[in-house]
């Protein structure tokens, strides 16, 4: 197969990017598109010229380094996937490729695809946790916990941090990603207990890095790689406000 | 030249980890802010232990490679984690759990650590239930366990196939906690490429800032290695991109003896490579070993589909061969025999090196539902990767490198031969001997970082003065001499100016390896290799193409600087197996076989740990031996037949 890429270049959050297209041929349809790209980077380096820019690392879909945005879609078309989990059978021969860096202003772009998701991690620190030191606790089973209750945690539990939601938003919000942790931590009796500050403290942050709000567009949960429901927002939304209210 | 002394306390083994505990020092409540502590790595051993000792008090500075600390590649285990809580009734206990590791590490792994290890395994998942870890649940609301390779009790704690992300997740919250009240200092894209050994004990590290480029110094009182496992020297592996051996071959180079570098583990149930281009092999959690039927044409050469083989004309290899364990046996042999059944012409697929993993049967008596529950996401990844459905027809599947047992030789306290710098998880070669069982890396990850190390490293600072923070670190003359060391490499590196990419280099040596010091080793062979992988070394310091300049943002070089170390690295690998002349755990010897073709062990040669010391640049390494007194358990041929 053969693809014609516009890849955006940028060298560093300073200075202007701008779209570089480039050819690649004799693609085999079963690689992924990361590996497009090292074949691409293969060329350029051999060629003597300075390679893209783009993270990744664990490659199976599960540790959220390699989003990108294909085409306008953060992970690309494929529903439900990383962009690591891409092959290119799943493209047409021929076809131009737009490949972006995720566009947040909470994101700043470090050079190419490459941007700083730390925004992400300071909203996790202001309360993503059960404040629970080392030792101490008591048996596993003591507190048992519904079937259900496990299985609901975990779907949201399992957000891999990767940023899409907070791209494919127009408004940049990260209500999904926040939401996400809120709802977990939350359904657990663990989480239970300091469900009102966590709440607050994790909206306070997502404010203050800049992120913006929901306006029920959805795009966040169309491209969430691991499928979360939107529908956590509007949990969220209705803990923070009645934690508002009856918090100290 | 070192003496290995590793401290294992006396009396009986139920009783050394709680009298060592009582004889290690304390620090003063009030003196522990005085202290600084340096975590390389942030999978579940650096992030667990970074937040636990800060939440004793030390102040702690942690560093990654990846852009957040939750990226670390822990995130990627899937199948679970073992306790010995026995929630299932069928008699599991500690000492079970000790046993089937010692037994599974083939008797290569220390008595004391591996009993400690079983010891505090309990308190983990009581840990992570705590921290807000979604484990699988029964209707009563209880924990649910699965079965694994290598055990006959259901003692596997997990959350669906994503049991490392939902630990690590939990060790991440609790290293942002600390970080939020400010006793965690937090460096990421930060990769370390020294160590800073200073009047005979650790100084500190320099680290590149993976943005600017720029080098960066940081002293500590103490040093915690945790950067996991060296399998992406065979190139392809089932690790993360980034993951490398850099952070513990700087160590071994300032001092720190390197152990066991031979014993890597070949995972069984990998999805097979289809191409050249690829850029890493793919995992499936061996939990899949538990409803899924590992088989192969009886026929060889047999090309139909495999839904059309009757099956009579199915060789159930594992379970014909053997019949007590069945698809459930070790790693190792799982793996072995996979080749066996390939390398005979049996094997499946379009290139014909894979075998099949069927669930049909599965399917057919549990029914869909409980299938997709346990394994859905396995089987969507797997699907995504090879467009086949696995719920239609059998997966192909084909063993991978894995995982490393060998890393930094430590004692019982995990300190290096260099005093205060620590080495946890995949970093040192502790607990798993010749071989690791599975869900038992995510335990003694934990166990090291939140059970282990606060006590230890608690213990090693109390006798050491805290060192004085008015200096800045990169003007003390030890740091000096390190950064002009490492100034000296990038120079080197930066200007070959050759033409060829870094990956090359990197896959000839992967193939090389792979195909001489994988499963299956001989001594002809590894001569062989070792007169190779020097061939490989000096063609990449003439040819290597290293774009860009190397004091700014540069991923090319960050990934041509790992690949010169694997080039280094390999040849004390090859080393290592070339003198053990054994089969034992992941590894058969050719001439070392029993009639029947299986494993032979040798305990009157080879019951110790190697542990290899520096001697500098190209001079011959000094192979220590650490002997393995068993004390408890008895030595036995490891038979799973």
């Amino acid at each position: 197969m053969n693809f014609t890429l516009r890849v955006w270049r940028q060298k560093d959050n300073a200075s202007p990017g701008a779209l570089a297209e480039y050819k690649v041929q004799d693609i085999t349809p079963d690689i992924s598109f990361l590996e497009m790209l090292d074949l691409l980077n293969h060329d350029l380096i051999s060629r003597g010229e300075v390679p893209v820019a783009f993270d990744s690392d664990c490659r199976e879909g599960i540790c959220g380094t390699c989003c990108i945005v294909i085409n306008g879609r953060p992970h690309g078309h494929e529903h439900g996937g990383t962009v690591c989990q891409l092959h290119m059978r799943s493209f047409q021969d021929g076809a131009v490729i737009t490949i972006e860096p995720l566009r947040v202003r909470s994101f700043p772009i470090i050079r190419d695809l490459v941007v700083d998701r730390s925004s992400l991690d300071s909203i996790i620190a202001a309360g993503g946790y059960v404040s629970v030191k080392t030792g101490g606790a008591p048996d596993a089973n003591a507190i048992p916990i519904s079937k259900e209750d496990a299985e609901k945690a975990m779907d949201t539990a399992q957000c891999i941090g990767c940023g899409a939601c907070a791209a494919a938003c127009k408004n940049a919000a990260a209500m999904l990603f926040v939401s996400a942790k809120v709802a977990h931590l939350s359904r657990l009796p663990q989480g239970r207990v300091e469900w009102k500050r966590r709440v607050l403290d994790m909206v306070t942050a997502m404010d203050q890095a800049g992120f913006g709000n929901c306006s029920n567009e959805a795009e966040c949960e169309a491209t969430c790689p691991k499928e979360i429901k939107m529908g956590n927002i509007a949990g969220m939304n209705s803990q923070f406000l009645r934690a508002a209210l009856t918090h100290r | 030249m070192i003496t290995l002394d590793a401290k294992i306390p006396s009396g009986p083994l139920v009783d050394k980890w709680e009298n060592h505990r009582h004889d290690l020092r304390l620090v003063n409540p009030t003196n522990k802010s005085k202290y600084h502590v340096l975590v390389v790595g942030t999978g579940l051993a650096g992030s667990s232990a970074a937040a636990s000792l800060a939440e004793l008090g030390y102040n702690v500075s942690c560093f990654c490679l990846q852009d957040s600390p939750r990226r670390a590649h822990s995130i990627a285990a899937q199948g679970g984690i073992n306790a010995a809580k026995n929630y299932a009734n069928d008699n599991d206990s500690i000492y079970r759990l000790f046993y089937d590791t010692i037994k599974g590490g083939d008797f290569r792994s220390r008595e004391a650590n591996v009993y400690r290890l079983a010891q505090v395994s309990g308190h983990i998942i009581d840990q992570c239930v705590a921290q807000g870890v979604p484990f699988a649940r029964d209707y009563g609301g209880a924990l649910e366990t699965r079965s694994f390779g290598g055990a006959q009790v259901s003692r596997t704690f997990y959350a669906r196939g994503q049991t490392g992300q939902q630990l690590l997740i939990g060790a991440y919250s609790a290293l942002m906690r600390q970080v939020h009240l400010g006793k965690i200092k937090l460096f990421p894209r930060r990769e370390m490429l020294d160590l800073v050994v200073e009047d005979g004990r650790v100084g500190g590290i320099v680290v590149r800032n993976m943005i600017t480029g720029q080098m960066e110094s940081y002293a500590g009182d103490a040093v915690i290695l945790a950067t996991g496992g060296y399998t992406n020297v065979f190139d392809l592996s089932t690790n993360a991109q980034a993951s490398n051996v850099s952070a513990l071959w700087a160590a071994y180079k300032r001092g720190a003896c390197f152990a066991n570098p031979c014993y890597t583990q070949i995972h069984p149930t990998c999805i097979p490579r289809s191409g050249s281009h690829q850029s890493k092999l793919v995992l499936m959690s061996e939990s899949l070993r538990n409803d899924g039927r590992i088989w192969v044409p009886r026929k060889a050469g047999d090309k139909r589909p495999p839904n059309t083989i009757p099956g009579e004309e199915r060789f159930y290899y594992l379970e014909e061969k053997y019949p007590a364990f069945g698809n459930l046996v070790p790693r190792d042999v799982a793996s072995r025999n996979a080749k066996v059944m390939v390398d005979q012409g049996h094997g499946v697929g379009p290139s014909g090196v894979s075998v099949y993993l069927d669930f049909a049967e599965a399917i057919a008596r549990q029914g869909e539902g409980v299938i997709r529950e346990k394994y859905g996401n396995l089987f969507e990844m797997y699907q995504r990767i090879t467009a086949e459905n696995p719920y239609e027809q059998p997966m192909r599947i084909y063993p991978a490198p894995h995982y490393a047992m060998g890393g930094l030789w430590v004692d019982y306290n995990l300190m290096t031969t260099i005093p205060g710098l620590f080495a946890l998880g995949e970093a040192n070669f502790s607990d798993h001997g010749a071989n690791r069982l599975g869900a038992s890396a995510l335990m003694q990850g934990l166990a090291d970082g939140y059970f282990i190390s606060p006590y230890t490293v608690s213990g090693y600072l109390a006798g050491v003065k805290p060192k004085a923070k008015k200096t800045v670190a990169a003007d003390l003359p030890a740091f000096q001499e390190t950064l002009a060391a490492v100034r000296q490499r990038t120079e080197k590196l930066t200007s070959v100016n050759g033409h060829t990419p870094a990956n090359e280099f990197h896959r000839e040596l992967g193939q090389l390896l792979w195909d001489h010091c994988g499963m299956s080793r001989e001594e002809a062979s590894l001569q062989e290799t070792l007169r190779k992988i020097p061939e490989i070394r000096e063609r990449f310091w003439k040819n290597v193409r290293v774009p860009g300049a190397a004091a700014d943002f540069n991923q090319a070089y960050d990934y041509a600087r790992r690949v010169a170390d694997y080039l280094e690295f390999s040849e004390l690998l090859v080393k290592d197996a070339l003198e053990r002349r054994e089969s034992c755990g992941c590894h058969l010897r050719v001439e070392s076989q029993t009639a029947e073709g299986e494993a032979k062990r040798d305990d009157d040669h080879f019951r110790h740990v190697a542990a290899w010391e520096y001697q500098g640049e190209g001079k011959a390494p000094v192979r220590h031996q650490e002997p393995l007194e068993f004390e408890t358990v008895h030595l036995a041929a490891r038979s799973y037949k």
